[in-house]
């Protein structure tokens, strides 16, 4: 699918320790990955599972324990990080606080040894990317967290780096000003085409942004994919879990051949796609809430549930189920299309209906 | 008078009766013998110490030139200014190598894990236990001929001849450096602890090399520290006392010793009185200008 793009970042068997003896802890352990050129990649996981790490490694402040990272053809493992073209924009800015928006923004071209003129029109230019026209005089201080963070970007795409590292760059931002930093970051990586690596913790920043998300936890790699394949198919229980809602079902392979599994509440499945478990295998599937649907009982429902709570959203509403038979929970979102008349309520019998393509079974 | 303006009254006058023990004592110690100073240096020395109450420059006019016995005939000496160039130089030779080895010893603690940092500071801070006239003596003992450095030289067989460090500028340099270090340690420290260390990695992110980073982020915000400790260490260092006279032998005058030898054996008040202002408004005048010179490197002019 993506074999004529070029590859800009490529790490191999990245190991990183932090700590010895007991205190040991493995921040990534043996971890690939390809970034490619012009590509906007975000590295997605909870807290303390290696993300940041990875960028720093390429960043070049840690150096790994084993493994080494390619950007181009060129070897980075090694390199101080002043010796990298990457570019980092930090969580907390880092802005210098000694400095103006302009001095800032020309300290990257200035150590690079470029001439006066050169750096001045480079400043002004960065400036008006960032919609900071006029404010090169300021200091950090005197602008807003939004402004400062447009500065920090200003400062890091100034000296035009090969990859720009954004290590959670809008976690201190206000809802709204994040949601309008996401488009103007998308902006900026297709004006720029610069290679943007992205780290957060907020699934939604990253099925919105990226062209391609890698889910991490505990220092590994889980999957990486565009975000529909992240967000459709699941290969994992933690990504099932980790992005957005999931209902798991435990079930039993009947025929591999034929694709037919049986839930543990009774009831077969058809699945659309292959699936690598055996017959008689245990398997967890994965449903999104409004991937399934509900009906009044009836003789199809994959399914049969009682409904225990509903909530009203608006758009759509969601409704708790307790599954007959094993009395887990399932939830279903539906749309309200018919504005808000409920379809059902609480204490209902209803059934539940599974379509095949909505079925994902995963590998662990 | 409202209940707010009525609050506010009180709380004035509180805070007035808390400044007032601070105002009296800097008024009383500070400003009254400053003042008086002032009024000796230009009155008559008295002749068993002390002053007559007459009009005269000639403390002021004494620093200058030279007054012929015979026939009162003025010609210009440079024997004080003497004086004061090898202090000021001897001070700030202090000063800047003060800040050349403290410097990166606060550097190395500020950057040690929070835990052990004050163990590092207690140790700076272990010097200041004993008196200074016993560290200065102790000083004496390792720089003297027979003493330890020379020892250990004429030991291992590098010298045969002792090393004449003691009643040098060398020793003096040496005792004032070992005195006032940890006035120099400290507030760098001070100012290093609140650096954000991110913001040397984005400095090395940006291309500049570990001197930069040093030159253009770490030195200009730990400037006020830098200023801070020199002038901690170049103001007791211009007016030092026991350590020229110990590990100087008194041959070569230092302001300091030769303030108090107006008031001692010369019975020269006013002079001695003269010179101590002559004195402090070189020490002003050196301030303004260092500290005008760094506010600017910090602005990032540098």
């Amino acid at each position: 699918m993506q074999e004529d793009k070029k590859v800009a970042i490529r790490a191999e068997n990245v190991t990183k320790i932090f700590g010895s003896g007991d205190q040991e802890v493995r921040a990534l352990d043996n971890v690939s990955i390809t970034i490619n050129q012009n590509e906007f990649f975000t590295l997605l996981g909870p807290s303390g599972c290696g993300k940041t790490t990875l960028l720093r490694l390429i960043a070049g402040f840690e150096q790994p324990n084993a493994g080494e990272i390619w950007l181009d053809d060129q070897v980075l493992t090694g390199l101080p990080p002043h010796r990298r073209p990457v570019n980092t924009v930090f969580q907390s800015y880092a802005l210098f606080p000694h400095m103006t928006v302009g001095q800032n923004i020309a300290f990257g071209l200035e150590m690079q040894g470029k001439g006066k003129q050169e750096i001045d029109s480079t400043v002004k230019e960065m400036l008006d990317l960032v919609h900071l026209g006029g404010m090169e005089m300021r200091t950090p201080a005197q602008l807003s967290g939004g402004q400062q963070q447009r500065v920090a970007l200003a400062r890091a795409l100034a000296n035009r780096p090969k990859v720009l590292l954004l290590d959670e760059p809008l976690s201190a931002l206000d809802l709204k000003l994040r949601k309008g930093m996401q488009i103007e970051l998308k902006r900026l990586q297709s004006e720029t085409g610069i290679t943007f690596v992205f780290v957060t913790h907020d699934q939604e920043e990253a099925l919105t942004m990226s062209d391609r998300v890698a889910v991490m936890s505990s220092g590994q790699i889980l999957q990486i994919g565009n975000p529909s394949e992240i967000y459709e198919h699941p290969q994992q229980r933690f990504v099932a879990d980790f992005i957005g809602e999931t209902n798991f079902l435990e079930a039993e392979v009947v025929d591999r051949a034929a694709r037919r599994l049986r839930l543990d509440e009774g009831g077969e499945v058809t699945l659309a796609i292959d699936f690598s478990q055996e017959t008689g295998q245990r398997v967890t599937l994965a449903v999104r809430p409004e991937r399934a649907q509900l009906d009044k009982p009836n003789e199809n429902a994959t399914l049969k549930a009682t409904v225990s709570t509903v909530v009203y959203f608006g758009t759509d509403t969601t409704y708790h189920l307790t599954l007959d038979g094993s009395g887990k929970p399932f939830t279903v979102r539906m749309q309200n299309r018919q504005g808000a008349r409920r379809a059902f309520s609480a204490g209902d019998p209803v059934a539940l209906l599974l379509p095949e393509d909505a079925i994902q079974v995963l590998k662990d | 008078m409202t209940p707010a303006e009525a609050a506010e009254k009180r709380d004035l006058r509180a805070r007035r009766l808390l400044l007032l023990p601070a105002v009296a004592l800097i008024l009383a110690f500070g400003v009254v013998p400053l003042f008086i100073i002032l009024i000796y240096s230009f009155l008559e020395p008295g002749a068993y110490g002390g002053v007559k109450w007459e009009f005269s420059t000639d403390a002021y006019v004494q620093f200058l030139f030279e007054r012929d016995l015979f026939d009162d005939t003025l010609t210009f000496t440079t024997s004080y200014l003497e004086i004061y160039w090898r202090s000021l130089s001897l001070a700030v030779i202090t000063t800047v190598l003060s800040l050349l080895i403290g410097f990166p010893c606060a550097y190395v603690i500020a950057t040690k894990p929070p835990t052990q940092r004050n163990i590092w500071l207690f140790l700076i801070t272990i010097p200041f236990w004993t008196n200074l006239l016993i560290r200065t003596y102790a000083m004496l003992l390792i720089v003297r001929d027979q003493g330890i450095v020379n020892g250990f030289l004429m030991g291992i067989g590098v010298i045969d001849q002792p090393i004449v460090m003691l009643y040098t500028d060398f020793a003096v340099g040496l005792g004032l450096i070992y005195s006032y270090l940890p006035f120099m340690v400290l507030p760098i420290y001070a100012s290093l602890e609140k650096l954000d260390f991110r913001l040397v990695e984005a400095g090395f992110d940006l291309y500049a090399d570990r001197r930069k980073v040093l030159r253009r982020i770490v030195v200009p915000l730990a400037m006020p520290g830098i200023v801070a400790g020199s002038i901690l260490v170049f103001i007791p260092s211009l007016g030092a006392f026991i350590t020229p006279v110990l590990l100087g032998g008194g041959t070569e005058l230092m302001i300091g010793n030769m303030i108090q030898l107006q008031f001692g054996s010369s019975r020269n008040w006013p002079f001695g009185s003269a010179a101590a202002l002559i004195l402090m408004s070189t020490v002003l005048i050196a301030l303004t200008i260092y500290v005008r010179n760094a506010s600017r490197i910090r602005a990032g002019q540098s």
